[in-house]
Formats: structure tokens, sequence, C-alpha cells
């Protein structure tokens, strides 16, 4: 059970998709101003993540490896729409804030770069796994980023007041740079600093290496 | 032509594939450590995008639209659920007719931009570009436009992004914010400088 335990559990803080393997960084930004439509994208992108390495390592042996690209594709394509249609049908609003989004999993890395590198070497069963871990691990970044950015900027949270504004007679000035783009490219930043921070090993190697100054009276 | 002109605009600066709407991220962050590489990059794209959007538009307007197979004689099929499949089909099939055809008759360029080319499959600026493409609910010519737009945007954005990022290995950036974590904050300035584009139309 420990193996199990390994495959779902690393990709969550030592091998996260977003922070170490620079997978899925698209989504990442886009869906997370409201933590509503983010954990609705979460649940969609670990649905398919999953089942695509489930369905995927169960014909990995018969899948000619020259067209393996098209045939994960295809069933990757598949398990997108179905996912498109359920959100359409159940959850229109949300379906209509997250527009193209939903599309985008198809090639949100994260599905195509499990599949590739877990789910062609590995039984169906800890490729499911596999996908859910990797599922959570995308979750946990866009959770952090949406749960600042909506508290933050809009004093919500799941669109409940948390932190009553100005503008309705509260305390709290709106930060309406947290709702902006560019927002999201800091905050990822900063969770990436955090857990290199907390975890020595995933620090980069620097190009070049300063040279200590060499001049006295810069001393 | 008043319209497709500020579509261009629009599409290149206001409404950035990559810095407005986070499209192509993976790649935009990999392959933009040498200027040189993301110019081989952006003109793929740039090419790709280009042909993409409006075949996809196509495909849209006269096979998966409700009712578009009314010149076939079934006015009633709404085959739009199919769209997903369709479009990444059609984005595969021309990154491959690309490549041969550049192998065959442009070996110079097909050498220049050797592992990008199958790379741009996957890259979601161009899937981004034909979906936005289908709920704007563009006509070809626009279409047309839009995916030129859309590509040199993209385009832009990468090449600069690695000129900032040759001149920034020679600085001392904190521990554990070195590399990734740097090149997001410097992504984060940029999409804030492409910000004040967003009041211009023409």
């Amino acid at each position: 059970m420990s193996e199990a335990r390994k495959v779902l559990l690393t990709p969550i803080l030592t091998n996260n998709p977003i922070a170490s393997q620079i997978l899925g960084v698209c989504s990442a930004l886009a869906v997370t101003t409201s933590l509503n439509v983010t954990l609705v994208m979460c649940i969609a992108l670990t649905s398919v993540t999953a089942f695509s390495n489930l369905f995927i390592s169960m014909i990995r042996n018969y899948i000619p490896s020259n067209i393996r690209i098209i045939v994960q594709m295809t069933i990757i394509a598949s398990l997108v729409i179905v996912v498109d249609q359920v959100l359409k049908a159940f959850a229109y609003d949300i379906s209509k804030q997250l527009s193209v989004f939903v599309g985008l999993i198809i090639t949100n890395c994260i599905v195509m770069g499990r599949a590739e590198a877990y789910a062609m070497s590995n039984p169906p069963v800890p490729s499911f796994l596999d996908g859910i871990g990797n599922g959570l691990g995308y979750s946990v970044v866009l959770i952090f980023v949406a749960t600042i950015r909506e508290l933050l900027g809009a004093g919500k949270l799941f669109g409940f007041e948390v932190l009553p504004l100005v503008t309705d007679g509260g305390w709290y000035v709106a930060n309406g740079l947290l709702l902006l783009p560019p927002s999201a490219f800091f905050l990822i930043a900063v969770f990436i600093w955090l857990l290199r921070t907390y975890d020595k090993g995933q620090e980069e190697k620097a190009d070049y290496k300063l040279a200590s100054n060499s001049k006295k009276e810069a001393l | 032509m008043e319209g497709l002109i500020s579509l261009l605009v629009k599409a290149i600066f206001v409404e950035n594939m990559a810095l407005a709407f986070f499209l192509g991220m993976c790649t935009f962050l990999a392959i933009s450590k040498k200027v040189s590489a993301a110019i081989g990059l952006g003109i793929a794209v740039i090419v790709v995008q280009t042909i993409t959007v409006p075949v996809n538009n196509l495909l849209y307007v006269y096979v998966l639209r409700e009712g578009a197979l009314a010149w076939a004689g079934l006015p009633d099929v709404d085959l739009s659920f199919l769209g997903l499949l369709s479009y990444i089909g059609v984005i595969a099939a021309i990154v491959q007719i690309m490549e041969m055809v550049l192998d065959r008759f442009f070996p110079a360029l097909y050498n220049a931009l050797g592992v990008f080319l199958p790379l741009i499959t996957v890259n979601c600026a161009i899937l981004g570009a034909s979906l936005f493409m289908v709920e704007r609910d563009y006509n070809f010519s626009e279409s047309v436009v839009y995916g030129i737009g859309a590509g040199v945007g993209w385009a832009l954005a990468i090449v600069a992004l690695a000129g900032i990022r040759e001149k920034l290995k020679y600085s001392d950036v904190p521990k554990g914010l070195e590399g990734l974590g740097i090149t997001f904050i410097t992504v984060g300035l940029m999409s804030l400088g492409f910000m004040s584009f967003s009041g211009v139309s023409l």
C-alpha cells in the first residue's frame, strides 16, 4: 500500500506539477479569480487526468509508438468533451465563466505529460492514482492562489462576504490589482519561492555564479 | 476594413494571448532562455495560427454549427459537441503537413525550427485562438486577421521575455526564486506593462 501512497502523495508537494515540473501553468493563472470557478476547474482537471491515465495505461501495449500522441489526444479530447457537456448541463453559469478554459484542458500539459511519462509504462491502477495525485498537486496551487485573490481582491470567499468592503459601508479597501491578470504571476512566484525554501532540493542552479567583489574600495 | 485593423491591434496588444490570457505558458516559460530560439518558435506559431484559425472557422461554419449541414440535406444535425475533438485534430494534422512541406521544400527553415514544430500541437495558444474564434462568432475574414494577430502577439511576448531573461542571467536573484520564480515575476511585470494598452481602440 505504501507504493500507492507514494504515487498519490509525492506530486502534491515534492514533485508538484506546476511548481516543479512546470506543467499546466496556463489555466492555473486564468481561472483563479474566484474560488467557485477554481474548484470546478480543479475537479474537472483531476478527473480528466485520472481517467486519461487509466484508459491510456489499459491500452498502452497496443498503441504503436509512432502514432501514440494522436491516440492520447483522441482519448483526452473525448474525456474533455464529456466534462464539458456535463458542466453545461449541471453548472451552466460556471461553465460560461470558464469559457474556453474547459476546452483547453486538452492541451493542458499535465494531462499529456502524465500520460506520456507515467501511464505509458505503468499498470492501470497506479496510473489512475498518479492522475489523481497530480490533479491534487495542481489543485493545491490553484486553491492557494484563488483564496488570496478572492479574499484580498474582492473581500469574499466562495462569493460570501468575509471582509466587509468600504463601498458597502465596511472597513476593507479592496485591492483591485489582485483581480487583474498580473497578480496571478506574482502569487505563483511566491508559492514557488515558499516551496523551494521549505524543500531546498528543488532550487535551480544559477547559470552564472557572481564572483565576489575584488576591488578594495568596495570593501 | 477599419473593423479588421482594430481587431488586429486588439489581438496583438490588448488581448495578448500570452500576457492577458496566459495561453501557451508552458512553452512560453520553457523556450524563452535564448532569443534565437524564441524567434524561431514565434515564427512557427504565427504561421500555424494564420492557417489553423481560418481552417477551423470553415470547419465550424460548414460542418459543425447547428444547421450547418443544410448544404448536405441535413438541416437538423448539430455537431457542435464534436468541436474540441475536430479542432485539435485539424491542428495536429496541419502541424504534421507543415512539417513535411517544410522538410521537403525549405530544409533551412525546417532545421531552424527543429523540435518546436511538433511542440506547437500542444501549445494552448493555438487551440485557444480557435476556441475564442468560435465563441466570438468571427466570420472568415475576421478569423484570418485574428489568427495573424494572435500569433504575432504571442511571438512578440516570447521574444521580449527571452531578451529579458538573457540579461537576467547575470543578476543576483535570491536563492529559491532563481529560475522559474523570477521568470514568473518578470512575466507578471510584462503583463502589467501590456495592460496599459487596454484602453487603446481604433
